[in-house]
């Protein structure tokens, strides 16, 4: 299993697991918030659309449905980026 | 400093038209590799399946496979220049076969930007990603067999799918049932899938008009309802990736990518094969690839012989484009506060008081954002009849400074 961090809530994941994948375990369906505020979350799945977009270890606008999963990670979802 | 590789034969796309494309080549030619943005090949229809017979086979040859590698941009000679994570690579090729596939077409409809709301395909990646559907109500609309296949997937992982709905006609459908009748294996296929979705209603003529939280409203012959669902997954068929080709300098032809007998296009020495030369799903997709692969190693006599399948599987297309044709109704659905393009929130009624695509942009902001127009374009071209045709480097956004040196 491995293990990372979404808004500062520790979720265990099968190796292989996407991103987009755990903060939706994690609860979370927000992942970002549009220009206009509105949340977004995965839409095409497939790395097009830009909708999953998370904060990656400090990194922001990250494609989560592109990104497994790797030990220790931590990700932050629009809730706690904007408030 | 940009790492550089260099290659005899470039295929980008890991998809199956890729795959074989690079299999193909393999056969002769001194180096070939795979460049794709997902972490494992397979493209969307394979993806998560390693046991796929062309997965093996790439696999097990010396075709090398550079995963989680994005083509962002062509910088003049015959190279590519990608991101792998934060660092720029440069990857020249010879010859380059693109076999870039297609993503979901999406349709502004009121609530479509709501989170519950996802892709068919895309909902499908998302749970073979990991994400939990089991007990989950989904209903999966939009248009073509995708949806059928994305609706068995579901149940088999647990979702309680609570209906099918499809835009086409009920006579447009059988019509396809009965071509889909003719060939063996598309037929067993059905079969399985029939078995997969027995009990699951298939609605024809059937598409939503509106998305809320916890329903959905659906119109069918002139009555409107709402159904409860905790997920609706909705696409619209497929539309090509020919931003590459675009790039490159391709000549396109009806929103595809143009290619000759031997899968070139208009660009010397740059092939093209599967869906962004017209749609018509995995089996079509491999032998093109595989044509692409004699072809871009000087194998004309065993490109010809593959002719014959080809020309099947296009009759296979004209069918299935022919039978899940959009209606037009689809396109009174967005409101003038809809948005159309989700990456800088742009309404529906803003972009309708323009006439052409460029003064979309420059006026709204219409498909500046990250996705390029990916989601937006296709969705202004169904609505207004106006092609979002410009495409500039880098075709997807890098980190800043990764291109500094090209660009």
């Amino acid at each position: 299993m491995v293990e990372i961090l979404v808004n500062g809530k520790v979720v265990r994941v099968a190796p292989g697991t996407t991103v987009a994948a755990a903060v939706l375990i994690a609860g979370e369906e927000r992942f970002r918030h549009s220009v206009r505020g509105e949340p977004r979350g995965p839409l095409c799945g497939m790395g097009i659309c830009f909708e999953c977009c998370v904060t990656i270890d400090g990194r922001p606008n990250l494609r989560s449905c592109q990104m497994p999963c790797r030990d220790g990670m931590e990700v932050v979802t629009a809730v706690f980026n904007e408030g | 400093m940009k790492d550089s590789l260099a290659f005899e034969i470039v295929v980008v796309g890991a998809g199956p038209a890729g795959l074989a494309a690079a299999c193909t080549a393999s056969e002769r030619a001194r180096s070939v590799a795979i460049v794709d943005d997902n972490p494992a090949p397979g493209g969307q229809i394979w993806r998560g399946e390693a046991r796929t017979p062309w997965i093996e086979r790439a696999r097990s040859s010396p075709v090398q496979l550079l995963t989680e590698t994005q083509v962002v941009a062509s910088p003049g000679e015959p190279a590519l220049l990608a991101a792998r994570g934060d660092r720029p690579v440069e990857i020249r090729y010879e010859k380059l076969i693109l076999a870039t596939g297609a993503r979901e077409r999406f349709l502004p409809f009121p609530g479509w930007t709501r989170p519950n709301v996802l892709g068919a395909g895309g909902l499908q990646a998302l749970v073979k990603g990991g994400m939990p559907i089991a007990g989950k109500r989904v209903i999966v609309a939009g248009s073509g067999p995708l949806l059928l296949a994305v609706a068995a997937y579901l149940r088999r992982q647990g979702a309680k799918i609570a209906m099918v709905a499809e835009q086409a006609s009920r006579g447009a459908v059988l019509k396809f049932a009965r071509t889909v009748a003719r060939s063996p294996s598309k037929l067993m296929q059905t079969l399985g899938l029939m078995r997969d979705l027995a009990g699951v209603p298939y609605r024809t003529g059937c598409w939503p008009v509106e998305a809320a939280q916890g329903e959905v409203k659906f119109r069918r012959g002139g009555r409107t309802w709402s159904e409860p669902c905790d997920y609706l997954a909705c696409g619209f068929g497929l539309v090509p990736n020919t931003e590459l080709a675009a790039l490159l300098g391709c000549t396109s032809q009806d929103g595809f990518v143009a290619v000759d007998s031997r899968q070139q296009t208009t660009q010397p020495g740059v092939y093209c094969a599967g869906e962004p030369t017209g749609i018509g799903g995995a089996g079509l997709a491999i032998v093109e690839g595989r044509i692409a692969g004699y072809s871009a190693t000087g194998r004309p006599d065993e490109a010809r012989r593959l002719f014959a399948e080809r020309d099947r599987g296009n009759r296979f297309r004209i069918k299935l484009q022919e039978a899940f044709r959009l209606r037009p109704e689809l396109a009174a659905l967005a409101r003038p506060e809809t948005i159309v393009c989700r990456c800088e929130d742009v309404s529906f009624g803003r972009i309708a008081e323009h006439r052409g695509w460029q003064a979309i942009k420059m006026q709204t902001r219409c498909g500046m954002g990250p996705c390029q127009a990916r989601i937006c374009g296709p969705a202004v071209d169904f609505l207004l009849g106006i092609p979002a045709d410009s495409v500039r480097p880098p075709i997807f956004p890098v980190p800043a400074g990764l291109l500094a040196e090209d660009l």
